[in-house]
């Protein structure tokens, strides 16, 4: 299982890629091995504004279904529109092609209560 | 995500070969099982186009002997049993007096004297009680064989050239619904033309002392044919295309066989057996509370256990079991509803706050290839 180091996460098995006021979203190498082959990504319109902990998507896969977390409050400026053809990268390549949104801090100290690339393997073990 | 406790759950005897190959394991009625290797689409897919083997060995099977065997399941299930033939199978159901349904199973018939009965996993107990239960005025020795018997299914188009090669039977003689006792490279097994996907092939009644030589056999010889190891995820998305019910979601001890679509093997015409009034009632009435029908979805989304389906906002009906189908690359449904089930008709189905559009189909999803 892949964990970057230089990546943010969520308990909820989100990562976050932060570059000054902006960050790209996905979820982990952990999640899509959980969730199995992935078939489809619901994802909000460009300009939604999200609460930190809040549902912002879905991803359908062929044996489940799972929300996917905001982890800071922030507004959509970019989403992946590759995942509606092709939701298999989300498998295949979930930090990498398999990103799914883009957005921009409406908070200070985003990164505060968000977990290291160590703090999120030690809460995997758990859940293994 | 969610972490059971695995300690107490029964395991098959193929279990660290599985994790030797990758599985998946998660607790399926009240046993650790692979619910998938490489993944439930390429599984699928495998299947579909090539050949697969799963180890079912979580399967019941009951032995049924003496000189009332044969009197006794025709009084005990709802299909005929003057019809099969030494060497036959029978798909069958099991049912109480009030026509709802203990189990579906399979019949194998040695001779009018001696059958097995291979049931679902999570049934097993409950109905070895209920068949023990129903015998007393029978002259039969039931038996529960489930810890003796091993079972593997090998299903796809490549199955019958991966088997023969290993068998001493000659497969091209053994028709669908037909089973022979063969050896599988010197281990004895019962080599049956069944399956549960929809796809030619076959399923393997062996020792749990062998099972795993005959796994590793298979998968060995079916190496040229693209072989993989199949959980019980593409077991479940194969089966709801070919529009097979699972006990637990299209039958139960609620809906009957009736609602259900499976009229076929309820031959009231054969005497008396358990249900029958009930069924024979029903029938009469034309008292079709629900019935099962196919929904195949217009738009995106994947439909699963429980959602509420509509129409014009009135609520029709419910998903009994979904999925994304792998071949038809949307999402399908086996589902109840008490009106509206005509083949075209649109129908929406909840899933989260959306109402997406769906069509009732033909049943199977996919065209069925298995060798009649």
């Amino acid at each position: 299982m892949e964990i970057p180091n230089d990546l943010h996460y969520t308990i909820e098995h989100e990562w976050v890629r932060m570059k000054n006021n902006r960050a790209t979203i996905g979820i982990t190498d952990f999640a899509q091995g959980q969730l199995g082959d992935v078939v489809f990504v619901e994802l909000p319109a460009e300009g939604t504004e999200l609460t930190k902990g809040s549902p912002f998507g879905v991803v359908e896969s062929v044996k489940t279904v799972s929300d996917i977390y905001a982890p800071v409050t922030a507004k959509v400026v970019k989403v992946n529109k590759d995942l509606e053809s092709q939701p298999e990268l989300v498998n295949s390549d979930p930090y990498g092609q398999g990103w799914m949104i883009e957005i921009e801090f409406l908070n200070s100290n985003p990164e505060q209560n968000l977990l290291s690339a160590a703090q999120y393997i030690e809460q995997c073990k758990d859940q293994e | 995500m969610v972490h059971n406790n695995t300690k107490d759950l029964k395991v098959t005897p193929l279990i660290d070969l599985h994790k030797e190959l990758g599985a998946k394991l998660v607790p399926f009625a009240g046993w650790n099982m692979p619910i998938q290797f490489s993944g439930v689409l390429s599984e699928h897919i495998c299947v579909r186009e090539k050949v697969g083997l799963f180890d079912v060995s979580h399967m019941g099977e009951i032995e049924i002997k003496g000189k009332d065997a044969k009197n006794f399941l025709q009084f005990l299930l709802s299909n005929n049993m003057e019809k099969m033939l030494d060497g036959s199978v029978l798909y069958s159901l099991m049912c109480y007096e009030s026509g709802g349904v203990v189990d579906d199973l399979l019949v194998y018939r040695f001779s009018e004297n001696h059958y097995f009965l291979c049931v679902n996993a999570s049934n097993s107990s409950k109905d070895y009680s209920w068949v023990e239960k129903q015998a007393s005025s029978f002259n039969v020795n039931i038996k529960n064989i489930s810890n003796e018997t091993s079972q593997l299914a090998l299903q796809g188009p490549f199955a019958k050239n991966v088997l023969q090669n290993l068998c001493d039977i000659s497969l091209n003689d053994l028709p669908y619904y037909n089973f022979r006792k063969g050896r599988i490279n010197n281990v004895e097994s019962i080599i049956s033309r069944t399956g549960y996907t929809g796809e030619d092939g076959f399923e393997l009644y062996l020792s749990p002392e062998k099972v795993s030589e005959v796994f590793r056999l298979i998968m060995e010889q079916g190496l040229p044919y693209g072989i993989q190891p199949i959980g019980l995820g593409a077991r479940d998305t194969l089966r709801i295309e070919m529009g097979y019910p699972l006990y637990g979601n299209e039958i139960d001890d609620n809906p009957t066989p009736l609602d259900a679509g499976l009229g076929w093997v309820v031959k009231f015409n054969k005497g008396e057996f358990l249900g029958r009034e009930s069924l024979l009632k029903q029938k009469e009435k034309k008292e079709q509370r629900q019935k099962l029908v196919g929904l195949k979805l217009l738009a995106r989304g994947v439909p699963r256990a429980h959602y509420h389906i509509s129409k014009n906002g009135e609520p029709v009906g419910e998903v009994a079991s979904g999925t994304f189908s792998p071949t038809l690359k949307t999402g399908i449904g086996l589902c109840y509803v008490t009106k509206e089930s005509e083949i075209g008709n649109h129908l929406d189905v909840k899933i989260r706050d959306q109402l997406v559009p769906a069509e009732v189909v033909k049943l199977p999803f996919v065209p069925s290839r298995v060798k009649k």
